[in-house]
């Protein structure tokens, strides 16, 4: 296995951080989100309903924070790699509070670990990259790892 | 009806969803998330990159599963974990079944859990999207 497509600079970079953003956590978005989805789950959109099962509002939908995306992180893997095409090749997410419309949510990625591996289509470059979602009180909502391949 | 832990045993079968995703789903998909990557929307672009046709975002399958275990479990459960692993590509104007089942289940920290292998299989009954969810599940 040839680890050649990784640099030194890729290899420094595992730890590194994107710019923190933050956007505000619209009611419509999280209706338009779980419609597209074709999710009819009230938890939603009906606050009354969230209510009576412990929520202080209605809430996001399990992968609605992906809307948030992260600034990009300070190394571009496809400039380093030469490898100029993407595949999302996973999700792995956890959950630690509720997102409620009206919240902000602070998004920071960073750059976790990173792989070379021998695919059907030549040398493949696997990254996985930690995304932070924290709201204003500064608690961790969320975390998504990701996996992004490059072929 | 809620899924009350002590209902549910290793081997407890997620009741399936199916999914037949159009064009416009995608596309709505697309503004909602926000991922305007071509090869979910534009027929010729994916083509032209190898691809059979518009293919679904794997976000959206992951959306799904989240969509099948938080139904099963009811509003007063709690998802904690969801991954997906995307191991193949997914048309549109196709049947999707989303599946699952209870693998553990166990207390911890006072928390009632289980956890569950989730996936998503095409028409060909080809696992696409294997993955794996834990949920705190309400007790009696």
């Amino acid at each position: 296995m040839s680890k050649e497509i990784i640099s030194q600079k890729m290899r420094d970079a595992i730890g590194v951080k994107s710019q923190p953003v933050s956007y505000p956590v619209e009611r419509w978005h999280v209706k338009r989100f779980a419609e597209a989805i074709g999710d009819d789950n009230p938890l939603y959109y009906d606050s009354g309903f969230a209510k009576q099962h412990g929520y202080k509002d209605s809430v996001v939908s399990p992968t609605f924070l992906r809307c948030m995306v992260p600034e990009p992180l300070p190394i571009d893997p496809k400039e380093e790699t030469g490898l100029d095409r993407v595949l999302d090749g996973g999700s792995d997410w956890e959950y630690f509070e509720p997102v409620y419309p009206g919240n902000t949510i602070t998004v920071t990625s960073e750059f976790k670990d990173m792989n070379v591996k021998q695919g059907r289509m030549g040398e493949m470059f696997i990254g996985q990259v930690i995304t932070r979602y924290s709201n204003a009180e500064g608690d961790t909502v969320a975390t998504q790892t990701s996996t992004r391949i490059l072929y | 009806m809620p899924v009350y832990w002590e209902d549910v045993q290793e081997g407890t079968e997620i009741p399936p969803i199916t999914k037949n995703c159009s064009t416009q789903q995608l596309v709505m998909y697309a503004g909602s998330s926000l991922d305007f990557y071509q090869i979910h929307y534009d027929k010729d672009f994916a083509l032209n990159n190898n691809l059979p046709g518009v293919i679904i975002h794997g976000a959206l399958k992951n959306a799904w599963l989240g969509q099948l275990v938080t139904n099963w479990a009811g509003p007063g459960a709690k998802l904690r974990k969801l991954s997906v692993q995307y191991r193949g590509m997914d048309l549109t104007d196709e049947d999707l079944t989303l599946a699952g089942s209870v693998s553990r289940k166990y207390e911890m920290d006072g928390k009632h859990l289980v956890e569950c292998n989730i996936w998503m299989e095409n028409s060909k009954g080809e696992k696409t999207t294997p993955g794996a969810a834990t949920v705190e599940l309400p007790t009696k």
